[in-house]
């Protein structure tokens, strides 16, 4: 993770922490099991390679290893890759005892960032917790100091002055349960820069108090004032204010962007996927927050195994294009560099046809698949139902639970579906296990073959997936326009993450008149019209 | 054309003896169109606000047909009364007076006003 990467203009590092403990195996887990050809660090010790082989890690100089250094790593398995890339990084040495390995410098990198990220993640919490004990605690010191300072010359107390006493007690309750709802929660979200609305509603509420605390001390401490039912008014008027500050923030930080105004129109770099949102008015960072949740929940899976076709059809282009006249313009390599244009223009204009026949192809393999697949489902699912009351004296061998029940039916499936996932490039997305728990959960409420299957006839939303599929966990948001400043019409900013982004534009939703049109009841008739022919 | 208007066009007149045929007297052709039909689906009139009584169908070697009678026309006068401005059931009691045995019908078709109009127009102007 750079956190001591540069920052370009506006871009800041957002992250997205969805996970409640900070441990750094976690992660490391997660570098594992994907095979992403963009992960930031490797974490395998470095080792001695041969030149052919795909597995280099990370490039090391005179014996030790570079920390910063983002590695990209080969890809292993399925795609097919230049394997001798290994040869173009930095000299390779093996480990010595002296040097420590490259696991153990990621590791101390990632606990110092985890304990930079709690610190941010709580900061806001600490904060909140200083001001409201600030404030609960300012009235009743107000109410205590003169019977503790000067309690033989303070008048009593009567009958309205207990009945503030009362109200006082009442309103810190609401007040406490006030704070407690709205600013009393550990951060879902760690934000660029601070929230203005926060900041001036805390500046607020302390300059509040200062000068609560400033007359107080000034006009009843020095001057020693006798008049405690004054006293306990000016506490009740404290708690009043403070109350209103509070009305304020609600207004301020839920209200306010409740209302939709604009439509933000968000567009993934890798696929073109798209969808509109509704958003009220925002912060530019609160109006990227909620777009990454909107995206967690809408937006199917990225799938870096489906854009390597059209790379690959990218890379052949270029490579029939390049015409390089080295020797400057000379008759005899005029008809040379010809023949070469017309082979890249043939090349050229066999691409299209290609990719017509590709696809048609794939879309027949992917039908015959599907087919054998819902087959053996549908075989699948009649072998096992649901234990009934004259089932009770079957052999006790038959009756199962539902766990071993869905690892009896599922090695009757598990080819079929393997080779689908396979030909539509999407086994890397589940694994085994999760398959068996997801049959197990449609054996246990009872659903059709069909709605086992539907999991997997097409990519569901990210977050279904689980935060090791995720693929996106860390975002940058990069924008023209202070982060802090509203959404306007027109506004655009990025959000990147490692392997793609999304482009955001906002639009605002159209001042709409609505008239109304009175009609009558009465007023729906009809007439009939005929057309009738005789003959005579 | 609306209502009210004069109008010119090239006529035809045609006579049909009606023919027996069991207990009634038929002519041998259908009518469609009066002033309480709907002109708008009216396929063979040019103007779809024309009320008039067009014929629809001829029967095949009916009298009609013999009498030189074609599909489309409009017919604007039987035995002198006019049938322009007339209502499809009135159109039709007078088609079929049961004391009449000839109709004299005042037909007009598109194709006769083509006609005439290429054979004046053959003619150098004087």
């Amino acid at each position: 993770m750079d956190t001591e990467s540069t920052h370009s203009g506006y871009s800041y590092h957002s992250s997205r922490s969805g996970r409640s403990n900070r441990h750094g195996d976690r992660s490391r887990e997660r570098h594992k099991a994907s095979g992403s050809k963009d992960s930031v660090r490797s974490e395998r010790s470095v080792v001695i390679n041969p030149p052919d082989s795909p597995s280099q890690d990370s490039p090391v100089h005179n014996g030790e290893p570079l920390p910063g250094e983002p590695t990209p790593t080969a890809d292993e398995g399925d795609e097919a890759q230049d394997d001798n890339w290994g040869e173009t990084t930095t000299a390779v040495t093996g480990t010595s005892e002296l040097s420590i390995s490259q696991e153990e410098v990621v590791g101390l990198g990632k606990e110092m960032y985890d304990r930079t990220e709690s610190f941010r993640r709580y900061l806001p919490l600490a904060v909140g917790s200083c001001v409201g004990l600030l404030v609960l605690a300012t009235p009743l010191a107000f109410l205590l100091l003169p019977a503790v300072m000067w309690p033989d010359r303070l008048q009593a107390c009567g009958a309205a002055c207990e009945g503030l006493f009362l109200s006082i007690a009442f309103k810190l309750l609401i007040l406490l349960m006030a704070m407690w709802a709205l600013f009393l929660k550990p951060g879902r979200a760690s934000l660029p820069r601070v929230c203005v609305y926060r900041a001036f509603l805390t500046t607020l509420t302390l300059l509040l108090t200062m000068s609560y605390w400033l007359f107080y001390g000034v006009r009843i401490l020095d001057a020693q004032d006798e008049d405690y039912h004054g006293i306990v008014q000016f506490a009740v008027s404290l708690v009043d204010s403070q109350l209103f500050v509070h009305y304020l923030a609600v207004v301020l930080l839920e209200l306010r962007h409740l209302q939709p105004c604009y439509s933000a129109s968000v567009m993934r770099s890798t696929d073109g996927e798209t969808r509109q949102y509704n958003i009220g008015q925002l912060s530019i960072q609160k109006a990227a927050l909620s777009i990454l949740e909107y995206y967690y929940r809408d937006f199917p899976l990225h799938n870096p195994a489906l854009l390597s076709a059209s790379k690959h059809r990218a890379a052949k282009h270029l490579a029939g294009l390049k015409v390089y006249n080295v020797d400057g313009a000379q008759p005899g390599n005029g008809n040379q560099s010809r023949a070469m244009v017309t082979a890249a223009a043939k090349r050229k204009d066999s691409a299209h046809n290609e990719l017509y026949y590709e696809e048609a192809d794939y879309e027949r393999r992917v039908r015959k698949r599907r087919a054998r697949l819902v087959v053996a489902v549908e075989e699948a699912f009649t072998h096992v139902r649901r234990m009934k009351k004259e089932d009770e004296h079957a052999t006790p061998s038959d009756i199962m639970d539902v766990r071993e029940a869905a690892l009896a039916i599922f090695p009757s499936m598990a080819r079929a579906l393997q080779k689908y996932l396979r030909t539509t490039r999407r086994q890397h997305s589940h694994s085994m296990e999760s398959i068996q728990k997801h049959l197990a959960f449609c054996l246990v409420n009872n659903m059709s073959p069909k709605a086992f299957l539907e999991a997997y006839l097409a990519p569901g939303p990210t977050l279904q997936y689980g935060p090791e599929r995720w693929m996106a966990d860390q975002w940058t948001l990069v924008s023209e326009a202070s982060v802090t400043g509203g959404i306007k019409e027109g506004s655009e900013f990025l959000l990147k993450c490692l392997d793609f982004s999304l482009a955001v534009t906002i639009k605002g939703i159209p001042y709409i008149r609505l008239t109304e049109e009175y009609v009558d009841l009465k007023s729906h008739k009809f007439i009939l019209l005929l057309q009738s022919e005789t003959s005579v | 054309m609306s209502a009210g208007q004069a109008f010119a066009v090239v006529v035809q007149r045609i006579e049909i003896r009606k023919l027996r045929h069991g207990d009634n007297l038929i002519l041998g052709f259908s009518i469609g169109g009066g002033i309480d039909q709907d002109p708008g689906q009216n396929p063979f009139s040019d103007d779809k606000t024309d009320k008039g009584i067009y014929v629809t169908r001829i029967s095949q070697r009916g009298p009609a047909e013999e009498a030189g009678l074609r599909m489309g026309d409009k017919i604007m006068q039987v035995n002198g009364w006019d049938m322009t401005m007339v209502t499809h059931d009135q159109a039709r009691k007078r088609l079929t007076k049961k004391n009449e045995d000839v109709v004299r019908l005042l037909v007009t078709r598109k194709s006769l006003e083509e006609a005439v109009k290429h054979s004046m127009g053959s003619y150098p102007r004087q």
